[in-house]
């Protein structure tokens, strides 16, 4: 009984000593970034790998989703006949919540993983220790351009993956079902905001982007040095950075969409 | 890969993550017709405002020309008070009248302007007189019913 009392309390606080670490460690990519800024051709480099190279994935998925949005808006709106609202539903879903979540999950997944794995490797085999020999600040050099790519590229992925969204949701609901196609985009564009809905999409992919290129970082530079430790420290990026990415979403909906 | 290589697709990347932005901003968005030109104030006093909404339309022979900004209610006189925020191209004339009015059976409510013949137009800031209030369904409905049966009473 008393060990597992003590079990507990040990793992909450290396939970909270962890927390404390992170926090102090998002100080200090932030304060280190203005080198990344300055040598900027680092930055760019991790915007190819972590936003380029997700293009595919972004945009293959949000086209499906669109697609799969329209076909069922429409199943559920023709039974109020109401088919014609079918361009709101696909645009407002795609733009407010799915977008952003969504490019952001797959994101933690495609780019956040190889990043933990990249930096837990250069850990494992003291590339990371060899920088600091060389008055190299490895935080400088490696882990502040990636916080920064991944940073950049977060909110233009999810706008790809709703642009595409709403494409497929126009292929799917006008080109194959025949809604009206003056109808589809104007009542779209009678009732998307975009300050209130596309603007207030950008900021959470923003602020994906931070949760998940923090968490990708931090993880990579905390885990253990060894084949064990660096795996299960991608593990635990995308799962940490997946459920702070549905909490934080909630959060963010509830500030931002109150209901007027 | 070499260095121009990687600034070209990032570049490519960006260009593209602008115009899916863009895209989302005017085709999908309704940037295009708000126009952030000048707007001038109006005021207006209703008995009952139903559902209306704050940022409803303000609608002049069908055309938006305004949307609401704030709704407040006047606990003096009972009334609810509707500020609007009309396109400062367009002057309407003082003896317009504000309906509140319901786009489809269950629609959204918007507010039309039926414009008068007064040579003098509002001016910013300013109170319509003459308004009508939002038609309540329930309240149609049952004066309908209610007329029906007095009808019916009648003859009798």
């Amino acid at each position: 009984m008393l060990e597992i009392i003590r079990r507990l309390g040990r793992q909450i606080t290396n939970r909270l000593w962890r927390l404390g670490f992170a926090s102090r460690f998002f100080l200090a990519i932030i304060l280190h970034s203005g080198t990344s800024l300055r040598r900027l051709n680092l930055t760019l480099r991790e915007i190819y790998f972590t936003g380029v190279l997700s293009l595919i994935i972004i945009l293959v998925s949000g086209l499906f989703v669109g697609m799969v949005l329209g076909l069922q808006g429409y199943d559920t709106l023709q039974r109020y006949g109401s088919s014609e609202a079918l361009g709101v539903l696909v645009a407002l879903s795609l733009v407010r919540e799915l977008g952003p979540v969504v490019a952001a999950l797959l994101f933690a997944s495609r780019a956040g993983s190889a990043i933990t794995a990249e930096i837990g490797l250069m850990k494992a085999t003291e590339q990371l220790s060899a920088m600091e020999m060389m008055a190299v600040d490895p935080i400088a050099r490696v882990v502040a351009p990636r916080f920064w790519g991944g940073v950049i590229s977060m909110p233009f992925l999810a706008a790809l993956f709703s642009a595409m969204g709403v494409f497929g949701g126009y292929l799917v609901g006008v080109q194959l079902i025949g809604v009206d196609e003056g109808s589809f985009w104007a009542q779209m564009q009678a009732s998307v905001d975009v300050r209130e809905d596309v603007l207030n999409g950008v900021i959470k992919s923003f602020v994906f982007g931070v949760i998940v290129s923090w968490v990708a970082v931090f993880e990579g530079y905390d885990a253990e040095p060894t084949a064990e430790g660096v795996s299960g420290a991608t593990t635990r990026t995308v799962v940490t950075s997946s459920l702070a990415i549905l909490a934080a979403d909630f959060v963010l909906t509830a500030l931002m969409f109150r209901g007027t | 890969m070499s260095r121009t290589t990687i600034d070209l697709w990032v570049g490519f990347f960006v260009a593209i993550g602008i115009a899916a932005l863009l895209f989302l901003a005017l085709k999908v968005g309704n940037l295009s017709s708000t126009s952030s030109g000048e707007t001038y104030a109006l005021q207006a006093r209703f008995d009952n405002i139903g559902g209306l909404k704050v940022r409803a339309a303000v609608k002049s022979a069908g055309v938006v020309v305004g949307r609401v900004s704030e709704i407040n209610f006047d606990p003096e006189a009972y009334m609810a008070v509707v500020s609007m925020k009309v396109d400062g191209r367009y002057k309407f004339p003082k003896d317009t009248f504000a309906t509140i009015n319901t786009s489809g059976l269950l629609g959204e409510q918007y507010i039309g302007f039926e414009v008068g013949g007064d040579a003098e137009m509002l001016k910013a800031g300013e109170v319509i007189k003459k308004t009508q209030s939002a038609v309540v369904l329930e309240k149609l409905i049952s004066q309908f019913m209610f007329s029906k049966a007095a009808e019916s009473d009648g003859p009798k």
